[in-house]
């Protein structure tokens, strides 16, 4: 990093207003469904009606003759045409991975799987053709509920996968079984992470414009990663890589919902093959609530041992994982990626997990915000407190009892992983004067003793997680198909404006303001004489995208690094130019000066032109001021925070309000305090959103109840309150900008507090725990289960 | 096919539609107006909010035909012929009030109406007078201090505005 010169005030840390605003605030935006090229052709997608058929008949000829219709094929016509959709991830040798096609030719698999596609002049006459396809096929039993699936019996969702068992697997950390024959108290509890819909604001959409005299094709697509899409899709549709060119314009929101290879991306391509004129598919809500990715969807069963001290000794837990009814790029790892956060930040010898991954006639899972972090850190924190209350303790007491102390650090691990640093006490003592706790707790225990009708419920949650996907020799190890690398481009321009290039993909987090205050600093030029270049295959052609909490802490560091090589490479032209030694030179605010006269200076920008014309450089050097860097990152980053929620649960109605939300992140350097603001609030909101309000329902026949925004409670601006935030800074020591990562923090921390808070505030009636979404139905339903309990 | 006149953003379009396309098809589709957006198809997610006659209505839930001889403004024409912006637009931008956007055409015309009816409202009457706008990315806290700081400068600017002698 560059110092600070006089006049120069660094740009990390300062809350820079967003330049991406500008043209989304004035609706001058670009999203995939804004695309509209000369003779264009709109796609729709016959999809199943039923969860589970044996498909006897696909004829399209009818649709064929509807007017402005141009085409219409059935799964079956194209099963030449395309290979099966990339599944990434291989998380054990008993994986069963099932071909899945982008249309369906002889099974559907769930309520909304793909059979036929029409081609017309329009959208409407598209979706209108629809009708008049003739699709036959003789229902099958459902299989929708996880457990059932794997049981005598169940009826298959592949007939070669016996039990719907898509894979099982154990890992086994220090000797649980001694950990448990020690310890003195044992719990048991299950714990179900609801399936949740990812609900991004911008439905899916793809544009796909070919060339047919050049073979070559150019797809904007609403996706987090166009650089995986350029991959799969050549692979799956049969076009060399260099000749697909991906475009994610303006994305309207991802949390992992868009971190996929879709089949109508796939439709996308072929059809404009097949028809060489662009073709565009928009999904409408409705449908991006049956096709597009679900999330979560775990049936977890824990059991914790502890001494009556409080020391854990250790955790074990077996999870039951639905896959849905296909395995799109990520849904076998999602438990994967959540096993090694299990132990959270307690230090404990033993920890034991297993388990299955099972096919069911359901929309396919794969990641949502946190991507498995979220469902393991739910279990410890939740498990905390059930411990603590079993022990008469303090949550937090019991937390401080067995989390890592901030002189342990770096700490490895029950499961191996080395958190590098972390000051948990910090955090905590920040989170509990926000919200006066020990107040709110005797305020607590006075509503106990009059037996109010409105009890009070305090929740904790002491999250940590790993971010910064990810060392690609780890993932390689751990049976993923790719790298976890980020490449950056850095180049001045003649003129003196810099562009940067990332690998990344944004879509709403701000990497054009963030990624822009990191290289003004590096190269000391100003904010606004840098632009960052992204989401485009041909413009920005080395890329592993945007998730996983790692475009900072992999992508900002490449941009870094290429950074400094840019002023290495100046430094040489300039000490040239200014006839010293390299050595003779400090670089200072964008200025290499020589070393006691001041005066004997050149500016980055002044050596960018020098360098562009190539008339005076230093024998061997090359032109231009570019430079490309790739990082790989050596290990993860580990943000923590204390977050705690404050609720009043009317124990008549069974409503929940949640009164009060402090979360006390630790996020490490913060490059715009603005936006980490954001992410956090944003998180929160998701999280609190698992915990009380959201909840994909299938009937028994496989049908998704939930199947629009009338049924899937989004929460609106009404129902969420303000949230109290702040910041403890521990920095990452694994960077050199101390960073750790944002996008998921918020969501990890919070449904764990709220259900948290829920259960504090019901525990003299008895609850050990009330099933998420938190609805007055599923409070009154805790609160029947336990009459009667002792307590 | 019936036969429309309505005015965009100050343009007066006359257009024949089909009778059961939805204004915000007319929109986005005959008139090129897409930075006003479809998130849904149930009327629940506000993205596709306009003002209809100075007034905001979900404009997937009015008929393109209803419209005749109303007078629109979308996103697009909402901020002043000087191309300079409207307070709400500055006020989400200077609130980070929006991350990845796409619900921000609807929500800052909903907010506009709301400040329209109410000029002063509480954070409790802004987050029920913009429930019918979902935001994914924000949770809306940003929003609300947005529409807060949009109503105190509008009240500054009315202020200012009356000090001038006529």
């Amino acid at each position: 990093m560059t110092a600070v010169a006089e006049g120069r005030v660094n740009e990390v840390g300062q809350a820079r207003r967003r330049r991406e605003d500008a043209h989304l605030i004035t609706g001058q935006t670009l999203w995939t469904d804004n695309v509209t090229l000369p003779g264009m052709l709109h796609l729709a997608i016959l999809r199943s009606p039923v969860a589970h058929a044996t498909i006897t008949k696909v004829d399209v000829s009818a649709a064929r003759e509807r007017p402005g219709v141009v085409a219409a094929f059935s799964g079956a016509d194209l099963a030449g045409d395309w290979g099966p959709l990339p599944m990434a991830w291989t998380v054990s040798e008993d994986q069963k991975s099932p071909p899945h096609f982008p249309l369906t030719a002889d099974k559907v698999r769930f309520v909304g799987d793909g059979v036929a596609v029409v081609a017309a002049t329009s959208r409407e006459g598209a979706v209108d053709a629809l009708d008049a396809i003739d699709f036959e096929f003789e229902t099958l039993p459902a299989v929708v509920d996880m457990e059932a699936a794997v049981g005598e019996g169940s009826a298959l969702v592949y007939d070669d996968v016996p039990a719907n068992r898509c894979f099982t697997w154990r890992e086994s950390h220090g000797d649980y079984a001694a950990a448990k024959d020690r310890a003195e108290v044992v719990l048991n509890r299950r714990f179900i992470n609801q399936r949740l819909i990812p609900s991004a604001m911008e439905p899916r959409s793809v544009v796909v414009q070919p060339s047919p005299a050049t073979g070559e094709y150019t797809m904007w697509s609403s996706t987090q990663v166009p650089h995986f899409v350029q991959i799969f899709i050549s692979l799956t549709a049969g076009v060399p890589q260099s000749s697909l060119r991906v475009i994610a314009p303006d994305v309207g929101g991802g949390f992992g919902s868009k971190l996929d290879v879709y089949a109508e991306e796939a439709i996308g391509v072929v059809l404009a093959k097949k028809l060489g004129v662009p073709v565009k598919w928009t999904e409408t809500r409705s449908e991006n609530y049956q096709v597009t990715i679900h999330g979560r969807d775990l049936i977890q069963d824990a059991e914790i041992a502890a001494m009556r001290d409080g020391t854990v000794l250790g955790l074990k837990v077996d999870l039951t994982a639905n896959m849905g009814g296909y395995l799109q790029l990520l849904t076998t790892c999602i438990p994967l990626l959540g096993r090694y956060m299990y132990p959270g930040i307690y230090k404990f010898e033993a920890h034991d997990l297993s388990c299955t991954g099972v096919f069911t006639n359901t929309t396919p899972t794969d990641a949502y915000r946190g991507a498995g972090r979220p469902e393991a850190t739910y279990v410890i924190e939740r498990i905390m407190d059930e411990l603590a209350y079993e022990l008469s303790m303090d949550p937090l007491g019991l937390r401080r009892k067995n989390w890592i102390q901030r002189d342990e650090f770096p700490y490895t691990t029950v499961c191996g992983l080395e958190y590098d640093s972390g000051d948990y006490e910090k955090a905590t003592a920040r989170a509990t004067e926000l919200l006066g706790y020990d107040e709110l707790r005797r305020e607590q225990q006075a509503r106990r003793d009059r037996n109010d009708h409105v009890q009070i419920g305090i929740g904790v949650s002491t999250y940590t997680e790993m971010c910064g996907l990810a060392p690609s020799r780890w993932l390689g190890q751990k049976g993923y198909i790719a790298g976890g690398w980020e490449a950056a481009t850095v180049r001045v321009l003649p003129l003196g404006k810099v562009e940067v290039v990332t690998g990344t993909s944004p879509h709403g987090q701000g990497h054009e303001t963030t990624f822009a205050q990191i290289a003004a600093d590096a190269l000391g030029v100003s904010f606004d004489d840098i632009v960052v270049v992204h989401g485009d295959t041909r413009t920005a052609p080395l890329g592993l995208d945007t998730y996983g909490s790692r475009s900072l802490a992999v992508g900002g560091i490449a941009i870094l690094k290429a950074c400094e090589k840019i002023v290495e490479k100046a430094r040489v032209l300039a000490a040239h130019q200014l006839e010293c030694d390299p050595s003779d030179l400090e670089f200072s605010a964008g200025t290499f000066a020589v070393r006691g006269s001041p005066d004997a200076a050149k500016t980055i920008q002044e050596l960018a032109f020098a360098s562009f014309v190539a008339h005076d450089l230093p024998d061997g050097a090359n032109p231009i001021l570019t430079a490309d860097a790739v990082l790989d990152p050596e290990t993860f980053s580990f943000p923590h925070g204390t977050h705690l929620a404050h609720v009043e649960v009317d124990t008549e109605t069974g409503g929940v309000d949640l009164k009060k939300y402090v979360a006390v992140d630790d996020v490490g350097k913060v490059v715009n305090p603005l936006v980490v603001e954001g992410q956090v609030h944003g998180g929160v909101a998701q999280g609190i959103a698992q915990a009380l309000f959201e909840e994909a329902v299938y009937d028994a026949e496989g049908n998704l109840v939930t199947g629009t925004m009338v049924d899937y409670l989004v929460p609106s601006a009404a129902d969420l309150p303000s949230f109290t935030t702040d910041r403890t800074e521990t920095p990452s020591t694994t960077n050199p900008l101390g960073v750790k990562g944002v996008g998921e923090a918020g969501t990890i921390a919070s449904t764990p507090a709220v259900v948290n808070a829920v259960v504090d505030a019901l525990r003299p009636r008895g609850v050990n725990d009330v099933q998420m979404p938190c609805t007055p139905m599923h409070v009154w339903q805790a609160m029947e289960a336990a009459k009667g309990e002792p307590r | 096919m019936p036969r429309i006149s309505v005015t965009v953003d100050g343009v007066r379009h006359e257009d024949d539609v089909e009778p059961r396309v939805l204004l915000v098809h007319y929109l986005r589709d005959r008139i090129g107006k897409v930075g006003t957006v479809v998130g849904c198809d149930t009327s629940n997610c506000g993205a596709c909010t306009i003002h209809l006659d100075g007034v905001s209505v979900k404009s997937c839930s009015v008929l393109a035909v209803q419209a005749d001889g109303a007078e629109i403004t979308t996103i697009e024409g909402l901020a002043g012929t000087d191309g300079g912006l409207h307070p709400m637009q500055q006020a989400f931008h200077e609130c980070h009030a929006l991350q990845c956007g796409f619900c921000t055409p609807g929500m800052i015309m909903a907010a506009v109406d709301l400040l329209s009816n109410n000029p002063d409202p509480s954070e409790q009457e802004i987050r029920e007078g913009l429930e019918g706008n979902l935001c994914r990315c924000t949770g809306y806290q940003n929003i609300v201090r947005a529409v807060q700081l949009a109503a105190k400068s509008s009240a500054g600017a009315t202020e200012s505005r009356e000090e001038v002698p006529a």
